[in-house]
């Protein structure tokens, strides 16, 4: 009964040559990271004059002088917010349906995988990069850039949804005989509406937000504009459109949160 | 041991959830608090060790006020009293032998807790009270591995490492099977009695409180409405705790069940 | 659901004729804004550039193929970069993003009206600005370079991984933390004992998460001079180096489906 018993955490790696290998090899990593990474001090160190400047510019920032052109790039961006979350949703509908295992037929189902990987692989900015070679610059190039960046998000989340649902529920509505699209309108859609609202909500958000630097490539939308005042070292401007969209995107996230109570 | 004086419980909400109870706890003593749920039994042991805040009254555990404690004191005085938790509460994803051992988190400072190291001698109780239960060989196990029945003895190891005089016990047996139910209510009972420890009982099942207690409180409503032995439990008491219902089977399980009870007393230690 | 006596038949309806048509009003106002932005982006789109869209990608496409595969010697520095911008960006954003969290988080927060909106608006303002305009900033104020790029992939993920871990945090099991501090436990003992154990799991699947989305996102942070392989996409697409521009994008996918496996095997081996 007495006898000392010892006791010791037991490692969160229970094999000690992996645990220490792991450890071993994330030092150095660190080190190869850091030792690789080439940093002019002496510019870094201007910038944080530069860096004060630029927060000093918050208080308070510059909404007026370029107003005109801060007015249009935000409702641009606003413009192609609004139709390439429209499209690029009615456009992954189909893809999401198709993409989900437990609905569709093994060649459809590989075929929209496909298209969902294709269009999620490359960030929107590059996407953009192409469309202003091909479209010209202007706010289409950016649209599509988005839409095509919607389709891979919404159609492989919607895909997933659909497969993990209620099989229970999806049978019962089949085995009162009903046809494939009464089936997804009484089986299918009522379970996965509420989060895809919230999703289509929440991709609003991401297109705003991605809409702010397509600009930067010619894409449209406010990022030329905020390029412009960088590059002009206009920091007031700067961050007055910086305010801007943090106003926007919260104004999104509050009604979202709103629509979203609304909708369950 | 245990003085409570006229607690009062008020919810922001405008709930009274105690209205002005009385008790009193001698040392030793195991005590099944019953009553339907909604009457307080849960906000009652809550208060004592300040879980819940009370509104008003006093609660003195060995002439200590504990209603005005300061956050330290208060700590010290949460030492001395062991909880036992409905759902277990354990902290699923550290180790049965964490879990035991965070029963000492009030007598250890932050570093020692933090880097587990333990003084010897509370390493050497937490094995000794993990092999009263007979789960010593599951000490490097997580606690989310563990059946309801196990994890409620680790439970109830990480309150008796607290070296406490009192126990305060929440719906211990409500996520249990019947026969596991069993099987803890003996094991607190057993221990309470090698230690001397009084307790507090919150349970809902009549009939194992009045298996296991030697005294019964009869809780509705946020107010004492029985006190008394088990065999004092007639039908209008119940009435006037639970409300009207045929109650002349419970009343008769009882007796038979506390005579079979007898002979399986050795099933804490068979079935791990 | 709506049902009404008319007559001797009782009707039914999905829903009150209020509300129905209040959903209706909704589509038709959904519907009319669509088309208007849609009116105004076609004002300012050429199309005749768009009917000449087809041939042009397909010129592009031809002057993409084949690939420069000799141009790789100089994509291995760049590549590393990347993933040096990702992988420090994300343990930077970890770090400033643990404490932003429970300070956010409703039961952690020391102070409701104070601290917790703080520390929410925090949030809010990393997750609002892209990383690419994060790098913008970075650069005009530290200058180019793989330092601009680190920091703006932290700034950036901040948010992301404090709001995520401040949900996590509110969502935990409080009859564990209770447990604890039945015990006597001090403050800190309850947050290690009782709330990080709890936590760990959705922290390290955040971090892996978000280390995912920064090796996507850092690729392209060259493009405004913040370091990586976007430096030479940007270099290989203004000096019309189509058959390099086609190498870097293989690499880039290549990062990018080899970063998804592997944070997804992460992922299963935590979980």
């Amino acid at each position: 009964m007495s006898t000392s018993r010892h006791w010791k955490r037991p490692p969160f790696i229970k094999n000690p040559t992996l645990r220490w290998g792991l450890m071993v090899c994330v030092v150095i990593y660190l080190a190869l990271a850091f030792g690789t990474m080439e940093i002019n001090w002496t510019r870094t160190s201007e910038g944080i004059d530069r860096g004060k400047k630029f927060l000093g510019a918050f208080f308070p920032p510059d909404f007026t002088s370029r107003w005109e052109s801060i007015y249009e790039g935000i409702v641009e961006s606003l413009w192609m917010t609004v139709t390439s979350t429209v499209v690029g949703i009615a456009l992954s509908i189909p893809v999401g349906l198709g993409a989900a295992r437990n609905l569709s037929i093994k060649p459809v189902y590989y075929f929209c995988r496909g298209v969902l990987a294709v269009s999620r692989t490359f960030p929107e900015i590059i996407l953009a990069i192409f469309f202003v070679k091909l479209f010209g610059f202007g706010p289409f190039a950016g649209f599509l850039a988005l839409s095509i960046g919607t389709i891979g998000f919404y159609g492989k989340l919607l895909a997933e949804d659909i497969e993990d649902m209620d099989p229970v529920q999806a049978e019962a509505v089949k085995a009162t005989g009903a046809g494939w699209l009464q089936w997804l309108n009484y089986a299918v859609q009522p379970q996965v509406m509420p989060r895809m609202i919230g999703l289509g909500m929440y991709r609003l958000d991401i297109n705003f937000r991605e809409s702010a630097v397509v600009g930067i490539v010619g894409g449209g939308g406010i990022g030329a504009t905020l390029l412009t005042s960088f590059d002009r070292y206009e920091f007031d401007s700067a961050a007055a459109i910086l305010l801007i969209i943090i106003g926007i995107v919260m104004l999104v996230e509050y009604s979202s949160g709103y629509i979203r109570q609304w909708v369950q | 041991m245990l003085r409570i004086q006229h607690l009062v419980k008020q919810y922001k909400t405008g709930d009274q959830a105690l209205k002005s109870v009385s008790l009193e706890v001698p040392k030793g003593q195991v005590l099944a608090l019953i009553g339907p749920s909604g009457a307080g039994k849960s906000t009652l042991i809550r208060c004592v060790n300040r879980l819940v805040e009370p509104t008003s009254g006093s609660i003195e555990l060995a002439e200590l006020n504990l209603v005005n404690l300061r956050s330290g004191e208060l700590r010290k005085a949460r030492r001395r009293m062991g909880m036992i938790f409905q759902e277990y509460a354990l902290v699923e994803r550290l180790s049965v032998m964490e879990n035991v051992l965070s029963g000492r988190l009030g007598y250890v400072g932050f570093f020692r807790s933090f880097f587990r190291k333990y003084p010897q001698a509370d390493i050497d109780e937490a094995f000794r009270l993990l092999e009263r239960v007979g789960l010593d060989h599951m000490a490097d196990k997580r606690a989310d591995e563990l059946s309801g029945g196990q994890r409620q003895r680790v439970g109830i190891c990480r309150a008796l490492m607290q070296t406490p005089d009192l126990l305060l016990v929440d719906e211990p047996t409500a996520s249990l099977d019947p026969k596991t139910s069993r099987q803890i209510m003996r094991l607190i009972c057993e221990l309470c009695e090698e230690r001397q420890l009084a307790a507090i009982i919150n349970i809902h099942d009549v009939l194992l409180a009045q298996m296991f207690a030697k005294r019964i409180v009869g809780l509705q409503l946020g107010e004492i409405v029985y006190d008394g032995p088990p065999d004092g439990m007639s039908a209008e008491v119940l009435t006037q705790i639970y409300g009207e219902e045929d109650w002349e089977a419970t009343i008769q399980n009882v007796d038979d069940d506390a005579e079979g009870s007898e002979t399986n007393i050795e099933d804490v230690q068979q079935a791990v | 659901m709506m049902t009404s006596l008319h007559g001797s038949k009782r009707e039914w309806q999905r829903r009150a004729t209020g509300k129905q048509l209040m959903i209706w009003a909704g589509w038709l106002i959904g519907v009319a804004i669509f088309v208007y932005c849609w009116r105004l982006i076609s004002d300012k789109t050429i199309w005749m550039f768009v009917e000449d869209a087809p041939r042009q990608a397909a010129d592009l496409a031809e002057r993409m193929v084949p690939p420069k595969w000799s141009y790789m010697e100089q994509l291995w520095q760049p590549v590393w970069d990347t993933l040096n911008i990702a992988t420090l960006g994300t343990a930077m954003a970890i770090i400033i993003a643990v404490p932003i969290a429970f300070c956010a988080a409703r039961n952690t927060t020391p102070s409701r009206v104070f601290v917790r909106p703080i520390a929410l608006f925090i949030i809010v303002s990393s997750r609002s600005i892209n990383s690419l305009i994060w790098a913008l900033m970075l650069v005009t104020i530290i200058g180019p370079g793989v330092l601009a790029g680190v920091i703006a992939i932290g700034l950036r993920s901040v948010g992301f991984c404090a709001k995520l871990l401040y949900e996590a945090i509110e969502e935990i099991d409080p009859a564990q933390v209770e447990a604890i501090t039945a015990t006597g436990a001090s403050g800190a003992q309850k947050l290690t004992y009782g709330i990080v154990p709890q936590i760990l799991p959705a922290f390290a699947g955040i971090s892996v998460f978000r280390w995912d989305i920064n090796i996507r996102e850092s690729t392209v942070l060259g493009l405004v001079g913040a370091g990586g392989i976007g430096l030479q996409l940007d270099a290989s697409i203004s000096t019309l180096a189509w058959t390099q521009v086609s190498l870097i994008l293989l690499v880039i996918l290549a990062t990018v489906i080899l970063s998804e496996w592997v944070s997804a095997r992460i992922r299963h081996a935590i979980i």
